[in-house]
This record gives structure tokens, C-alpha cells and sequence, in this order.
């Protein structure tokens, strides 16, 4: 097991002789300023493609073959969240080459699956490691690990943990025992808050087309001003700022199950609020509300695949009977904006 | 998501790998409590040894339903591949 930080991403580890003079790094139980730096960062989606570890067996503590072995998956953010809950605790990290995904999607896609697992313990020579014959595995993993085939293939059984890496030392100290809540996925603001940044950095084109759009209107008015570019970014990066940032803070509180109806009614809301505000005329307002909901619509549509609730029937029922109408609204409002601004443009 | 009970043997499974409790066991056999909270994910059907679980699993994610149908392939984020992934 080679013992380059850069390898393993720069986790901070010690090798130590383990069982039958193998060297297995031991992870350090605190982030570093630059883990949680880097944790941020990849929040907001910035090279998320390539934050991983290398798969293998690593040590937290001093563990002995009697210690618990906790599997988990090699993007280094599920890692981070896992070793930084061990502090005093001597254990064996499994950890199984989810291409850099963390485990629930991982598990959805059957990378985090029965296979790679089995794959890992014959890789790493578990069954040399340890006496026991127990694999404790986060609660999310079993979305792609068949606990039933594991045992099967590898003779190791497989424990569903907690869902959370910070219940592992309650977990570990009852006796591998979970109570209602460790089992239980949530999804409270905290959570909604921590996915919603890359929901932002993914709206990009929309952001473009606000800017360009705030300096095109000045432009077939008559004459480009800075306040008006000004004034016209702050009105059409808003529904896109509503859509990323507020809609999953209001989430619980917005009506109608649908992601993409609880987008529409705030947006609605928002848009018909900003355009009087700003004294906007009728056909103005129209265009403005029909693109702009839309949009927030579209944006709180593909939260749900931040979610931890939503399902393939209600997302597929909101992709066919959503998109469709945020088009037909589109372009009613675009052809409503064109009919207004463009003829000005002709006058000069 | 469909349970049949004349193939469940009681193993709670089920209900130790559900993220949102939809199952409850009594009298030795498993129970959807909670049908409204299931999420498709799969867990249940992936891990029940009697097969007494089938489940149309999937991702809930629009944007992968959407990339499916560009595609022409089935839901799918493509993440890990190249593209961003949301979580």
C-alpha cells in the first residue's frame, strides 16, 4: 500500500505495521485547514470529478485484528466525514472504489455495490486482517450492497450502520445497535443548505443569459447606460438567486408536493412582487413573470436530484408534465418581449 | 414498490435498510407503514434474502430523467463520469 499522501488526497497519515507485517496508513482524526477548504470548494462543485483517495484498507487509531472494520467510499469528502468521527477510536477503513461518488449515488448507480465490495476484501486480504467476520457498513450502502450475497461470496456479514458518520461512536459503543433516529434520512434546513451552492454554479447559462439580456434592452431603447444594465442584472439574476438559494431555505413551507409547482408558486410570487415594485408596465410584467418563473420553476425542478425524499415516478411526472409548460410560458413571454422592445428599435 | 408477504420471512431487513422507516414488522411478518415516504430507492428489494420485495428503483432526480431522455437511454445523472454530481 503505497504511502504517498498525494495518492491517498491528502489525508494525513503515519504507516504502521499491521497484521503479518503489512504497512497500512493510519488517517488523522482532524481535517486540516486545507481538507476543509477543499470541502468547500467542491460544494460549490469545483473539481468534485477528481476528489478522491486511492481504494484500499487504512487504519484510524491503533486497530487490531479484533477492531471493527467500517467500509465506506473513496470520495474524499465521505471519507473526511467518516474519520473525522474517530477520534479515539481504533478501526479499520474499508474503502471501496466508488470512482470518486459519494456513497448514496454510488450505491444507486451499483458502484458502492455487492461486487466492488467483495472485490475490496480479496483485494486488501481482509480475512488476514481481522479474526471476526463483520463489516459495518453506512446505512445508505445498501441501495447497492445485497448484505445476503456478501456473506456468500466472502464470508464476511454485512451490519448497516448508522445513516450519519457522527452516530458511528454511539453505534460502536451500544454494541452495534441503532435506535429510530441513526436510521432515519432527514432533510432539515442544514442539509437543504449544504447541497443548494453547486445548485448555483450549475445555473451559469442563465446567469449568462441574464447579462446578456440587461445590456441588450438598454441597447434597443435607444442608448446603453450603466444604471440601466445595473438595474436590469439585479431584476433578472434574481429568480435565479430565488430558485438556488431560497427555494431550498423555504422548501417545507412551499405548497403542492412537486418540486417544480413549489418553484412555480414561489416564483410567481417573487417575480409579480419585483415587477410592481419597479413599476414595470403591463406587457412588460407579463413577459418578465411567464420567462421567470419559468425558470425558477426549471431550477427548483432539478433540486430534486439534491434531495434526499423525491422519487423516479414523481420526477419523471414532473419532467414530462413540467417542461412542457415552462417552454409554452417561455415562449409566450419571449414572443410578448420581442412584440414590445423590438418595434422601439425600429422607430430609431 | 410492491411487498408479498406469503414470501416474507420476517428478517427485518427491510426495515433496518429503509432511510425513511416505510416498513414496520409485526407478528413476524414485514408491513408497508408508511407507503407514501418510500423514495424507490431500492434498498428493500436489494436486501431482502426471501425476494419477497420488487421495487421500480430508480434515482428521483429530474435532471437525470431529463438527461435519459436527450440520451435516449434510462434516468441518469452521468455523474462520476465527467459531468457534476449534486451530492
Amino acid at each position: 500500500m503505497s504511502a504517498n499522501a498525494s495518492a491517498i488526497g491528502g489525508a494525513v497519515f503515519k504507516p504502521v505495521v499491521a497484521a503479518k507485517n503489512r504497512h497500512v496508513p493510519v488517517v488523522s482524526n482532524t481535517l486540516s485547514f486545507k481538507d476543509v477548504l477543499a470541502g468547500w470548494k467542491v460544494r460549490w462543485g469545483f473539481g468534485r470529478n477528481n476528489y478522491r483517495v486511492e481504494p484500499g484498507l487504512y487504519a484510524s487509531g491503533s486497530p487490531s485484528a479484533d477492531s471493527p472494520v467500517l467500509v465506506t467510499a473513496n470520495y474524499k469528502l465521505s471519507f473526511d466525514a467518516l474519520r473525522k468521527e474517530l477520534t479515539g477510536i481504533s478501526a479499520w477503513l474499508l474503502v471501496l472504489d466508488t470512482k470518486g461518488v459519494n456513497v448514496w449515488c454510488a450505491a444507486g448507480k451499483g458502484t458502492f455495490g455487492t461486487e466492488e465490495l467483495v472485490r475490496r476484501i480479496e483485494a486488501v486480504k481482509l480475512a488476514s486482517v481481522v479474526a471476526h467476520r463483520v463489516l459495518v457498513l453506512p446505512q445508505l450502502g445498501a441501495v447497492g450492497v445485497a448484505a445476503h450475497e456478501v456473506v456468500k461470496a466472502s464470508g464476511f456479514r454485512v451490519v448497516y450502520g448508522p445513516v450519519r458518520a457522527k452516530d458511528l461512536p454511539a453505534f460502536l459503543a451500544a454494541g452495534m445497535k441503532k435506535d429510530e433516529a441513526m436510521a432515519r434520512v432527514e432533510f432539515r434546513l442544514a442539509d437543504r443548505m449544504a447541497v443548494a451552492p453547486v445548485e448555483l454554479t450549475h445555473a451559469w447559462p442563465f446567469l449568462l443569459a441574464a447579462l446578456a439580456f440587461s445590456a441588450l434592452l438598454p441597447l434597443l431603447s435607444g442608448g446603453f447606460s450603466m444604471g440601466a444594465f445595473a438595474g436590469n442584472l439585479l431584476l433578472f439574476a434574481s429568480p435565479i438567486l430565488v430558485g438556488t438559494l431560497l427555494f431550498p431555505a423555504l422548501l417545507p413551507v412551499l405548497p403542492f408536493k412537486a418540486f417544480a409547482v413549489k418553484g412555480a408558486v414561489l416564483g410567481l410570487l417573487w417575480n409579480f412582487g419585483a415587477a410592481f415594485a419597479l413599476g414595470a408596465g403591463v406587457p412588460e410584467t407579463v413577459a418578465f413573470v411567464l420567462i421567470a418563473t419559468s425558470v425558477v420553476s426549471f431550477i427548483a425542478m432539478n433540486f430534486t436530484g439534491a434531495s434526499t425524499y423525491t422519487n423516479l415516478t414523481g420526477a419523471t411526472l414532473e419532467v414530462q408534465i413540467g417542461m412542457p409548460l415552462m417552454a409554452a410560458a417561455s415562449i409566450v413571454g419571449a414572443v410578448i418581449a420581442a412584440v414590445r422592445f423590438v418595434p422601439v428599435f425600429f422607430k430609431g | 414498490m410492491k411487498l408479498e408477504t406469503e414470501k416474507c420471512v420476517g428478517c427485518g431487513l427491510c426495515r433496518e435498510v429503509c432511510p425513511h422507516a416505510v416498513f414496520a414488522i409485526e407478528t413476524g411478518t414485514a408491513r408497508i407503514a408508511e407507503r407514501g415516504r418510500c423514495m424507490e430507492c431500492g434498498a428493500c428489494a436489494r436486501n431482502c434474502p426471501a425476494g419477497a420485495i420488487e421495487v421500480q428503483a430508480g434515482v428521483g432526480c429530474a435532471a437525470a430523467v431529463i438527461g435519459g431522455l436527450l440520451r435516449g437511454g434510462s434516468p441518469s445523472c452521468g455523474c462520476g463520469e465527467g459531468s457534476s454530481c449534486c451530492g
